[in-house]
């Protein structure tokens, strides 16, 4: 059959996509109705940038959420977006351009197929999945380490702040890739002593797994102490709130840093486990420096001399004075770090040290595409404007941001 | 002045000392060893065999000591083997057994033994420290003097149409990490398919010499991702100088345009991008990896990458202790230039 035209191919793509169009015009619609109800995010739709900005990020957000499709019992909810299996190969469509048919079938792929006969367009939007999947989960977590060991070195500063501060300079003075490489590679993964854990699991002592062990620990933590300053006073509420998160946290923390959840709800195969680690890893110091310099600055406000003069415990005054004051420019970061540790997974794709070889993340599929780049050059784009938009689209939302937050 | 330097010269040593032992512990961990025995030795080498090699190269000591003699504070070890020839961490075939120095470290400026190139650490590296450095001198200047200027033109005049397009090329270069910038640009002007093929999509040619044709591109994806960030720098501060009362001034007076800026705008606004400028030099070591790995440019930074997947032990270990070097003397550097053009700021 004749190869689509490119007007067709944009076409079935925009076709494609309809849920998605439908989803951000809702969420655009409600948004724009109701923003003076909906506070910060509401002013968001003042500012032209932070709208596009908002726009870019709803749309891979959404993309990642509809790209299988959605059904109920059989029902289906929403059409999956992907129109093949991102991992289904089709021999006789390798390294062919966009818009052939495979011989005397129906079957086309959209932009083309990858050296492997796979489908480019449904490898894109699978790999929407894994980068929104992990890049803002591992932000936040690495925001979770950096409060929780920043909010005390600025606000006690003293040894614990030199010990610190030295550590977090000491991850941040070593080469990123270099950490990746040691961090992901499989030996470091089997280096360790095997442990028995409950229900037959077993649980290696490698790098990756204790730093895995440690940083996982941090929400918790974070929470208990949230819970337990603010309503020290009333202990029937803490001790709820207290044991609420304590079971939930230890129930996930076993599952995702030791793999041993006894329901098999929460676990990470080993692979993404590193991946997730070694981000989180890189992004936290950085994290911890900001939260450490904001508490420096907020800590000589009159508000917080207030408080100390009420006699509030220092966790109170970090958690419940100090942070919310800091929440603007600490927002505006999270939209920013998001971005760059979108940027890091690709490079951790671009090296090959991504989740599995197979894997459609946007970074495993560049570094599949660059190998044939000049002769064959359509598997690799459509991943790489995919992830210079998701970025792209980050930096103008943390701008968008910026400017409304800095306005009152 | 003095005790700054001196404990900031103590903890850079210390950060160094830390890390690079922590590369070592890394790299010198059982499974390394074993990979790196398969990897010198054959793959089908049972595990007796590999327990062997490992014993025979010295790997099975302690940790400590053995970072101890890569430093050179320690004698190297020696050993007999079976046909009474003296081996050792030090030992040269071509060197008597009398001559042979006890002790064989970065101390004593011995880099060691790249066990895949098969060469001296400090004879590689110097080699691939030279093609970096022929790369990051194109791509500086490329990167500043064009930043600079969009940074200047956009922040001149803050707010009209020349500075929205500018600031929106600088974000939008910001959001394009090397690898895609540069699978970009190697689409557009060297692919034989669609593209314009002004230039190669390889930079392997270069380090014999380097042309227009087969440079570019690689120097063109670097200055790309750094520029973005130095000119939002340059535009913030141009465009905070413009609002300054002695611009006011100027302009009172009838002075033109072209003139203020030249005169009066320019030489106040550069002095924060040029702090900005040395901080950008860690961001450039990630950046001349990622470039040197897509373009087969042989340099420092590839040499980083192949030293990490053969885990070639002492050329990783020396490439660490460079880059991280390079990271911490940029510090210090900004640093004491930023007391220096800032003398609101007291050293205590």
């Amino acid at each position: 059959m004749e190869p689509l035209s490119w007007t067709q191919i944009f076409g079935q793509m925009l076709y494609q996509f309809i849920p998605v169009w439908v989803a951000i015009a809702l969420v655009f619609a409600f948004s724009i109705r109701f923003k003076r109800k909906l506070g910060l995010y509401g002013k968001l739709f003042d500012s032209v940038i932070g709208m596009i900005g908002f726009g870019i990020v709803i749309f891979w957000i959404l993309t990642a959420l509809f790209a299988p499709g959605i059904s109920l019992g059989g029902l289906t909810l929403v059409p999956s977006i992907a129109t093949f299996d991102p991992l289904a190969q089709i021999a006789a469509l390798k390294n062919k351009v966009p818009g052939t048919f495979a011989p005397n079938s129906e079957i086309v792929y959209l932009l083309g197929g990858d050296n492997l006969g796979r489908d480019v367009f449904s490898r894109m939007v699978h790999g929407s999945r894994l980068v929104i999947g992990i890049a803002p989960v591992a932000t936040a977590f690495a925001f979770m380490v950096g409060i929780t060991l920043g909010l005390p070195a600025g606000y006690f500063g003293g040894r614990f702040d030199t010990v610190l501060s030295f550590l977090s300079n000491l991850v941040l003075a070593f080469p990123v890739i270099l950490l990746f490489y040691l961090l992901v590679t499989p030996e470091i993964q089997a280096a360790g002593s095997e442990v028995n854990l409950w229900l037959g699991k077993k649980w290696i002592t490698s790098i990756p797994n204790i730093l895995a062990a440690v940083l996982f620990a941090f929400p918790i933590i974070f929470f208990l102490l949230l819970w337990n300053s603010k309503f020290f006073t009333q202990p029937t509420k803490r001790n709820i709130l207290v044991a609420i998160s304590l079971v939930f946290g230890l129930w996930a923390y076993s599952g995702l840093a030791f793999n041993a959840d006894p329901v098999s709800v929460f676990g990470m195969s080993p692979n993404l486990l590193n991946v997730f680690v070694s981000v989180v890893f890189v992004n936290s110091p950085t994290v911890f420096r900001i939260v450490r310099g904001l508490t420096l600055d907020i800590q000589t406000r009159d508000y917080v001399a207030a408080a100390q003069t009420r006699g509030e415990g220092s966790w109170y005054i970090m958690l419940w004075e100090i942070l919310p004051n800091a929440r603007g420019p600490l927002i505006v970061d999270f939209c920013l770090r998001i971005g760059y540790t979108t940027i890091l997974l690709g490079t951790l794709g671009f090296f090959g040290l991504g989740v599995s070889p197979e894997s459609p993340d946007w970074g495993s599929t560049i570094n599949d595409g660059r190998k044939l780049l000049s002769i064959f050059p359509h598997p690799a784009l459509p991943p790489a404007l995919s992830l210079m938009s998701l970025v792209l689209g980050l930096n103008l939302l943390a701008d968008g941001l910026r400017e409304e937050s800095l306005r009152d | 002045m003095l005790i700054f330097l001196l404990r900031r010269a103590g903890v850079t040593v210390l950060t160094i000392v830390c890390l690079t032992f922590i590369v070592f512990y890394v790299t010198n961990l059982h499974p390394q060893l074993e990979k790196l025995a398969r990897i010198e030795g054959t793959q089908r080498m049972s595990d007796e065999q590999v327990q062997i090699w490992i014993e025979n190269r010295g790997y099975n000591r302690p940790v400590i000591i053995r970072y101890a003699e890569w430093l050179g504070l320690v004698p190297g070890w020696t050993r007999t083997d079976d046909k009474g020839i003296l081996r050792g961490r030090c030992v040269d075939v071509d060197l008597a057994p009398e001559d042979t120095p006890s002790r064989c470290g970065i101390l004593q400026g011995d880099f060691g033994y790249s066990t895949v190139s098969r060469e001296d650490v400090g004879a590689i590296l110097g080699r691939r420290l030279a093609s970096t450095g022929i790369l990051m001198f194109w791509v500086m200047l490329v990167m500043v003097p064009s930043a600079l200027a969009v940074g200047i033109l956009a922040g001149m005049r803050e707010g009209s149409k020349t500075d929205r397009s500018l600031s929106t090329f600088a974000i939008v270069t910001t959001a394009t990490p090397e690898y895609i910038s540069g699978v970009v640009l190697v689409i557009i002007f060297a692919s034989s398919a669609v593209g314009l093929r002004w230039f190669k999509g390889s930079a392997a040619t270069a380090i014999d010499g380097i042309t227009f044709e087969n440079f570019t591109l690689p120097v063109m994806t670097m200055a790309l991702y750094g520029m973005g960030y130095i000119a939002r720098m340059s535009r913030a501060s141009m465009a905070e100088v413009m609002t300054s009362q002695y611009i006011r001034t100027a302009r009172l007076k009838g002075v033109s345009f072209a003139q203020i800026v030249i005169r009066h705008a320019l030489r106040n606004a550069l002095i924060a991008p040029f702090t900005v400028i040395l901080l950008q030099f860690p961001w450039l070591l990630t950046g001349v990896v990622i470039v040197e790995t897509l373009f087969n440019y042989k340099g420092f930074g590839w040499t980083l990458v192949q030293a990490a997947g053969n885990n070639d032990i002492e050329l990783l270990m020396t490439c660490s202790m460079v880059a991280v070097a390079v990271v911490l003397l940029t510090q210090l550097i900004s640093d004491i230039g930023y007391v220096y053009l800032n003398p609101r700021i007291r050293l205590s």
